[in-house]
């Protein structure tokens, strides 16, 4: 039920409504919820609702202390 | 998908599991519950407890909106549809919830009533728009994630004036629901827990302020987590390290959509149009007080309970069903003696096997052939 995937803006319509892609398919969604949408951003999609940007330097950062936390184990150990 | 392929990179997730079985100390349980669907449907899905340690134990919570919908409220949905004309609209999971009577939604539309699954609010807006000879009600269910869209359509509805519309407003809220199974596991009627691998998205609206009360008067850490693979086991690494460290706190996984105040602006929609009901009945835990929300004052004319003079009745679930128990994290799906035999997710007799997240539907899915001990 709370599931929300990341999309791409495409075009912004007017202040309550966006077009966004996921994988070539596109669509009209609302951003009333969420400040300032810009083309170019990743918004994440509930509902046909966008519910906040997705910060892309958080999602790098996140990767890179997953990668981390396998590294800082060696398989040998386990 | 970008944003979502990479969070569930198999490379990655084998040195997660690594890290995991490098920390857990031996002998040591450790029993973690996710509270949200979302998470227990990615737990099944992508295999989940065969990468963890044998001492790590993931506990299904009730943060699965349909499952703790009572039969009560669906009877108010259906009786509005079958006598009283409306046109009902919901979303499509609510359609299979069994109700009293034998009866579901998608039975009442059988019968007759006008009955139609949306994608999102504006379609329940569209069509009374389209309809203005008819009523139409929403029937709205769903926690912080899904109460803002409410809001938003209340709101354009108030602007539109838009009098043939209406909400039956069953939104819940999960901070009341882990204080209420944290208290019940103190008098053991929920699992005793080590820790919580916290929401997501509910959590991208209200933020991660509202754990840290009782992160800290629980003493039980909280690691909100988002729902692909690699965050859930990035959150268990992260709890282990917590109770290791006899560390409780509020900590978060899911920085790229998860901030400590949340989204301001749907949490002030959602209070302008909504407040706290003094309790709710939910499947499985009974009333909770100051768990769900109503339609303000300013909106009784969108207020469907208002507007119909409809009277909540509690019904009792099934006799042999355990939803109950398995969303106080106390049994598993395969406790239930109904499980797989007659209650499977093309006829299910219990919530839990209604919705693709419901515990029981994503064992049935992916889990019924694994080996549990």
């Amino acid at each position: 039920m709370c599931l929300a995937i990341p999309t791409r803006v495409i075009e912004v319509l007017n202040e309550f409504e966006a077009i966004v892609e996921l994988s070539g398919v596109r669509k009209t969604v609302s951003i009333a919820l969420v400040e300032d949408v810009q083309v170019g951003d990743f918004v994440i999609l509930h509902v046909g609702h966008a519910l906040a940007k997705l910060n892309v330097e958080e999602a790098k950062k996140t990767l890179e202390l997953m990668a981390e936390a396998g590294l800082a184990v060696n398989p040998e150990q386990v | 998908m970008k944003y979502v392929d990479e969070f569930r990179d198999g490379d990655l997730a084998q040195g997660i599991a690594r890290a995991i079985h490098a920390e857990v100390q031996a002998g040591r349980r450790y029993a973690f519950m996710e509270f949200c669907g979302g998470h227990t449907h990615a737990i099944a899905r992508y295999g989940i407890p065969d990468l963890l340690p044998e001492g790590v134990r993931m506990i299904h919570g009730p943060g699965c909106p349909v499952c703790v919908l009572p039969i009560g409220r669906i009877d108010l949905a259906i009786h509005l549809a079958l006598e009283r004309g409306v046109i009902l609209c919901t979303y499509g999971d609510t359609l299979r919830v069994p109700a009293s009577n034998g009866l579901t939604l998608m039975r009442a539309r059988a019968r007759g009533g006008d009955i139609r699954m949306i994608y999102s609010t504006e379609d329940a807006l569209k069509i009374a728009r389209d309809n203005p000879q008819r009523e139409v009600v929403f029937l709205a269910i769903g926690f912080e994630t899904t109460t803002p869209p409410t809001a938003v359509a209340l709101l354009a509805a108030e602007r539109e004036g838009l009098g043939n519309f209406s909400v039956l407003c069953c939104h819940v809220l999960t901070p009341p629901a882990i204080a209420h199974i944290l208290d019940s596991a103190g008098s053991g009627e929920a699992a005793m827990l080590d820790g919580f691998v916290g929401p997501a998205h509910v959590s991208a609206v209200i933020g991660s302020a509202p754990y840290e009360p009782f992160a800290a008067g629980y003493q039980k850490p909280v690691v909100i987590a988002g729902f692909e693979p690699l965050d859930v086991m990035q959150a268990i690494l992260m709890l282990v390290r917590q109770v290791n460290s006899g560390r409780h706190e509020v900590e978060n996984e899911y920085t790229r959509a998860v901030t400590r105040e949340g989204n301001r602006r749907a949490q002030a929609m959602v209070a302008e149009c909504m407040e706290l009901r003094d309790s709710f009945e939910w499947r499985g835990l009974g009333r909770v007080p100051r768990s769900a929300l109503k339609l303000r004052e300013r909106f009784a004319a969108f207020d469907a309970e208002v507007r119909y003079a409809l009277s909540y009745q509690p019904v009792a679930d099934h006799k042999g069903c355990e939803c109950g128990a398995i969303l106080r994290g106390v049994r598993a799906p395969v406790d239930c003696k109904l499980f797989g035999t007659v209650c499977t997710p093309d006829s299910p007799v219990g919530a839990c096997m209604v919705s693709s997240e419901g515990s029981c539907a994503a064992f049935y899915t992916y889990g019924r052939h694994r080996n549990t001990e």
